[in-house]
């Protein structure tokens, strides 16, 4: 047992860490209810958040976002859920090597792909489209997600593999009628994974998207702070935002999140 | 014909349609591109025209180029800011606790680990408004006396990169203290009173058993932070632009100003090729000594 004192200083140190990690996101929250302008009354200004959306087009940038997050999350978990299937119960020639391959896939850094896909997919006219954008996204997502969907197909009973078979179920049965379905939490945090990086993801559509029509909402913030000095309203509430999607999802399924982060921290 | 051990017994070829889709984006999307990229790395050329062998020059210009070696330079003072300080504050905090079984760890999780889901671009925007001149920062070290300590912190050339630094310690330290709290709490008690009956200062202890048994979640913080601090590049581009003068250039940084800014893809690729083998070699060293804790 403890003592009173200590646990004491152990609540204030987590307290103290705990509001060193809220206050630049209590910044931004406070300086986006602010008043810009000088003579306006009131306290909270929330037609702050509908300027942004308009003025500010970020209701253009988030529409764009979430498109681009639900086809990179959508495309790449069917793909990871099937590879991941075969890699983590079936035998075939060939499958070590091309799962390392994969491996070291999750590895590379975008910046060793984005430079010459760009010039690339320029000759092909494909820069400034969504599938430039997606993509790219969907192939280092799939390396992920395959990586994790395997582990847990590995780990799924094969009992119940074995029962389906002898029912008379197939493997495409097998998959979608009954591991699947099983194994909804392992398949629920790679969707939270992939979406948070999907959302957050700068790199790939600074340099794919070339004009304003296809900026997702980081790419249109920081564009966006470019053109104003920082610490005005409209420039929070467009961060705000931005932010708000993923963190409200992180406060739903905040187990999914740490517990990704941490099982997969290969990305 | 050969019975496998494992798996639904389904004909094995079948496996090739399954993973298909995911080879096929793969190979287009990575592979491709990643060859590619070690193909333009080998030229000098300007983005538009014609293009011409450059042999390794380009890697040669990378470690010689005071300004391409600054970056790297940049990258090495950032992981101590993202990876060294938040992984021994981390283990010091969750050390000096591991006596306690505290209540309400699941809020203070949640909290602790909320700067890891932001968008980096709302972070580096977040931390410019506490830097700027009239900034909270510079009024709380005015608010104290400290009136001479007070700068344009990312306008200053000897402090903008700590700066840009103190950002990832913010991102990583939460990350740092909530997996070794969580490993710390896996550790069975027995352990110290067995310790502490045989005469162990908290000093021994935390050498002889937190330390080793925290070295898997070591791993996995190192891995994290290390990879962030290498692969920086959202907070630079929004925070500094590189800047003052090339003080805050990183590696990624670099990637996009001399493929897009300079018109040297060359560099740009070569550049690139440098930092993905750079990344490589830091996740297989570090894995490898995590792994070699736990056998």
């Amino acid at each position: 047992m403890i003592s009173r004192g200590e646990r004491l200083a152990n609540y204030a140190v987590l307290a103290l860490f705990a509001v060193i990690a809220v206050f630049p996101v209590l910044l931004i929250l406070q300086t986006a209810l602010s008043n810009d302008q000088i003579g306006g009354g009131g306290s909270f200004h929330f037609e702050n958040f509908a300027d942004a959306w308009d003025q500010g087009h970020f209701g253009s940038y988030l529409r764009t976002s979430i498109v681009v997050a639900i086809l990179v999350v959508g495309l790449s978990t069917l793909f990871s859920v099937l590879a991941g299937y075969a890699f983590g119960t079936m035998r075939f020639r060939g499958s070590e090597v091309l799962f390392y391959v994969i491996l070291l896939g999750i590895m590379v850094p975008a910046e060793a792909l984005v430079i010459a896909l760009y010039f690339d997919l320029r000759e092909l006219g494909l820069t400034n489209t969504l599938v430039a954008i997606v993509m790219p996204q969907v192939a280092q997502s799939t390396a992920f997600g395959t990586f994790w969907m395997r582990a847990y197909f590995r780990g799924s009973s094969r009992e119940v593999v074995e029962a389906a078979r002898l029912d008379g179920a197939g493997h495409w049965a097998t998959l979608w009628r009954i591991l699947v379905p099983m194994g909804r939490p392992a398949v629920t945090t790679m969707i939270v994974l992939i979406f948070m990086w999907t959302w957050n993801e700068f790199l790939i559509p600074l340099i794919m998207a070339t004009d304003e029509s296809l900026r997702t909402a980081p790419l249109g913030l920081a564009f966006f702070q470019g053109q104003y000095t920082s610490g005005t309203a409209l420039l929070a509430a467009g961060a705000t935002l931005v932010a708000l999607p993923v963190v409200v999802l992180y406060l739903f399924l905040q187990r999914h999140f740490i517990r990704g982060m941490v099982e997969g921290a290969v990305k | 014909m050969q019975v496998s051990s494992r798996g639904p017994g389904e004909p094995r070829r079948v496996a090739y349609l399954y993973i298909l889709p995911a080879l096929l984006v793969f190979g287009l999307f990575v592979l491709v591109p990643l060859a590619r990229t070690a193909q333009f790395s080998l030229y000098e050329w300007n983005g538009l025209g014609s293009s011409t062998w450059a042999g390794l020059s380009n890697y040669r210009d990378v470690f010689t180029e005071p300004q391409l070696r600054g970056a790297f330079v940049h990258a090495l003072v950032l992981i101590v800011f993202y990876a060294v300080i938040p992984v021994t504050l981390g283990l010091l905090l969750a050390a000096a606790m591991s006596r306690a079984v505290l209540r309400g760890m699941g809020f203070f999780r949640v909290v602790l680990f909320l700067p890891q889901v932001i968008p980096m671009v709302v972070v580096a925007i977040a931390w410019r408004q506490i830097y700027e001149p009239n900034g909270p920062l510079n009024d709380v070290l005015r608010f104290v006396g400290l009136d001479s300590l007070a700068r344009p912190w990312l306008g200053d050339y000897t402090w903008a990169l700590p700066s840009v630094g103190i950002v990832g310690t913010w991102v990583g330290t939460g990350l740092c203290l909530v997996l070794f709290l969580a490993g710390m709490s896996r550790i069975p008690r027995e352990l110290y009173e067995a310790a502490r009956l045989d005469g162990a200062g908290p000093f021994r202890e935390f050498r002889a058993i937190t330390l080793p048994s925290l070295r898997g979640e070591m791993a996995v913080a190192l891995t994290l932070t290390v990879i962030a601090a290498l692969k920086t590049f959202d907070l630079v581009y929004v925070m500094t632009s590189g800047g003052p003068g090339t003080e805050t250039t990183v590696p990624s940084y670099q990637v996009y100003n001399n493929a897009f800014l300079l018109g040297r893809v060359g560099i740009a690729t070569a550049l690139a090729v440098v930092l993905t083998l750079i990344v490589f070699v830091a996740t297989v060293l570090i894995n490898r000594v995590g792994e070699r804790g736990e056998r």
